[in-house]
């Protein structure tokens, strides 16, 4: 009981600081209230949005997937490779995406059949996908891709919303619906509570893990795909480093970095928390740079205070008996 | 066999085998490099595995309890571009102390890790991914894009890593490989022999034993994570030495070397076992394959997905192969244990 009335209350403390800030960035610039810029502001940081989705399952199972960034750069460069290579275009899209699964299936057999700790092998994968994607595309830049796939990227496609976000919304209808309401959804979370539990009561805990990466990899993917097409070129360092984002916004929206425990209605949240800060902070004049470790501090605290409040809460617990 | 299970144990085995696979590089390199077997090749080589096996002997405590950081490369970064912006103002400064602040400034940011992951009880993982990247955006701000350059610096520092401590004919061991080495040495001599370091092991082998022999688990934890930093803080200075031009850029990726150096060279990530001098042979394999590939021009780009190879092969060797040993090594313990006869004249042995 006390863990569904703590999630309830940090996602209301979310939504409390988040009208905050929409109201701060509203005072602070007339920009701010536009269609324009609420769509730049989804569009500025979709693709991360968009693998955020997926890392949500694997956070509430108990695991990590740092490999995210370099999958993104993976399937970038090997679409822009093959590409280069004279491949029409949606073949290598396919091919990319191949190149994810691929990658996810390598994480997958590592974590749920030999047993290595998420950690190690997703850290193994950070480095070792985006040294692939340095030696197909090495210090160069590939673009030069198509209109249709630039204008896909880059123009508007449903009214003012571009792909990118149509899909997000599509994703995140999906995968609310498979967290929350599908038979996979709950055996991600008794993964994540009890492993040992769940072994026991005859859960294939292999398949499960293996369809986490699996998706995460596949998800990050399509995201690298995206990227490139609104960016139009591809280069060895794309997508560099957002693990960071994407594990911050999960975290933040309430999942237990311990596993068991979040949903995608405080991932949402937190979503749109960070887009506004950094929309506030870019419109503030605020550098990149600063954004990114307040996204850090943001990081540590999501973990911190939660445990400190638990642990003010037993105190006082204890003291009362 | 009993012979050889009584006398090596499956660690030192694997530390031999990795020596074996350094030997191997150093012939594969060899025949592809013209002039490879050169003392410039050992100098280029020397210096860049000093830096990556000062920052691993602090990884490693801190992998042994369990835990890892990955902002060791931040704090380096900042530690070489803050001591040399203080040291190109200020070109009268005491050497020593000019260590002794890198020391102390690398330190008090491994404190914040440590008060954080301890006391906070917030995974090591999500603590240092955050702290990385705040130290590099402070330092980024506040250097206001200026950088530090040699001919801003002192003579001594520029001249130190070419300083030659021990001439051996026409090879040289030069400075940092000498520091690198001491490190290597009093924290393998401490991590063997020392009561308080041997609590490393204990807490990461297994946390609720330590806890119920009530060892001080987070003061421990807390320990490891400063010493981490006061080491990835000399490892600054030594990379300002080294370079002498450092930008806000120095020191990144660091932690992935370094983090590869450490569990190439058998320290374990689920913590409690691994040694200070396997961790050095893991930089030294990293250190061969850096610069290797570097030489050999276009395959430059290969590094970095040998280096993941790597990091995967010898986690998993280390969990089926080592494993299936240390079962091995245990039965024969066992049956020696049966026999009380053989026991004793056995000298007790610690295990790590």
């Amino acid at each position: 009981m006390s863990a569904l009335s703590g999630l309830k209350r940090w996602e209301t403390l979310l939504l409390v600081v988040l009208l905050a800030v929409v109201a701060l960035n509203g005072i602070e610039s007339k920009y701010y209230w536009g269609v324009g810029n609420f769509v730049n502001l989804f569009q500025l940081s979709i693709e991360k949005s968009i693998v955020a989705l997926m890392m949500t399952f694997v956070i509430i199972g108990a695991d990590i997937d740092l490999s995210v960034a370099s999958v993104m750069g993976l399937a970038a460069c090997v679409m822009a490779w093959t590409f280069q290579q004279g491949a029409p275009l949606p073949l290598a899209i396919l091919l990319a995406l191949g190149s994810g699964v691929l990658a996810g299936l390598n994480n997958a057999f590592w974590i749920a059949y030999v047993g290595l700790p998420s950690l190690a092998v997703t850290l193994a994968g950070l480095i070792g996908y985006r040294g692939v994607a340095r030696i197909l595309v090495e210090d160069r830049a590939i673009g030069g891709f198509p209109e249709w796939f630039n204008t896909l990227g880059q123009q508007a496609l449903i009214g003012p919303l571009t792909l990118s976000i149509v899909i997000f919304v599509l994703l995140f209808g999906f995968f609310a619906i498979l967290l929350h309401a599908s038979a996979f959804g709950r055996l991600v979370y008794v993964v994540g509570s009890n492993i040992q539990a769940a072994r026991y009561s005859g859960v294939r805990v292999g398949l499960v893990k293996t369809a986490m990466f699996v998706g995460s990899a596949a998800v990050a993917a399509l995201a690298g795909i995206l990227y490139a097409a609104r960016l139009g070129s591809v280069r060895g360092d794309t997508a560099d480093g957002f693990e960071l984002d994407i594990i911050t916004t999960v975290l933040l929206g309430g999942v237990s970095i311990f596993g068991g425990k979040g949903n995608l209605v405080g991932v949402g949240l937190s979503l749109l928390l960070i887009l506004n800060l950094r929309n506030g902070m870019g419109l503030a004049d605020i550098t990149g740079n600063t954004q990114n470790y307040v996204i850090g501090g943001l990081l540590i605290l999501s973990v911190l205070i939660p445990n400190l409040y638990q642990e003010i809460q037993n105190r006082w617990k204890g003291r009362k008996q | 066999m009993n012979w050889v299970r009584r006398h090596i144990r499956p660690e030192q085995i694997r530390e031999l085998s990795l020596f074996m696979l350094i030997i191997v590089a150093v012939l594969v390199f060899g025949s592809l490099i013209d002039g490879y077997y050169s003392f410039r090749t050992f100098n280029r080589i020397a210096s860049s595995v000093a830096i990556i096996t000062v920052v691993a002997v602090g990884q490693t405590l801190v992998v042994l309890t369990r835990n890892i950081d990955l902002s060791v490369g931040s704090i380096a970064g900042f530690t070489a571009y803050f001591v040399g912006t203080l040291i190109a103002n200020h070109n009268g400064i005491n050497p020593v102390l000019a260590v002794v602040i890198s020391i102390a400034l690398g330190a008090a940011m491994g404190v914040v890790n440590g008060v954080i992951v301890a006391w906070g009880r917030v995974p090591a993982v999500v603590v240092t991914l955050g702290t990385l990247a705040i130290y590099r955006g402070v330092l980024v701000d506040l250097s206001g894009a200026k950088t530090v350059t040699t001919d801003s610096l002192p003579q001594w520092l520029v001249d130190l890593p070419r300083l030659n401590v021990v001439p051996i004919g026409d090879l040289d061991i030069r400075a940092l490989f000498v520091i690198a080495l001491v490190i290597v040495v009093i924290f393998q001599f401490g991590t063997s022999y020392l009561s308080f370091a041997r609590r490393f092991y204990a807490v990461g082998s297994n946390p609720e034993a330590a806890q119920l022999i009530g060892l001080p688990m987070k003061r421990i934890v807390f320990v490891a994570f400063v010493a981490c930093g006061a080491l990835a803080g000399l490892a600054g200075f030594m990379i300002l030495a080294r370079f002498g031009n450092i930008t806000v850029e120095a020191g990144r990726g660091l932690e992935l070397s370094v983090v590869a150096a450490v569990v190439v060279g058998g320290v374990n990530v689920f913590g409690g076992s691994g040694r200070v001098t396997g961790a050095m042979l893991g930089a030294i394999m990293i250190g061969i394959l850096e610069q290797s590939l570097f030489r050999l021009g276009i395959s430059e780009f290969w590094r970095d997905a040998l280096l993941g190879l790597l990091i995967l092969l010898a986690v998993a060797s280390d969990a089926v192969i080592l494993q299936r040993l240390n079962q091995l090594w245990a039965r024969t313990e066992l049956k020696r244990l049966e026999t009380p006869a053989s026991t004793s004249n056995e000298p007790e042995r610690s295990r790590s």
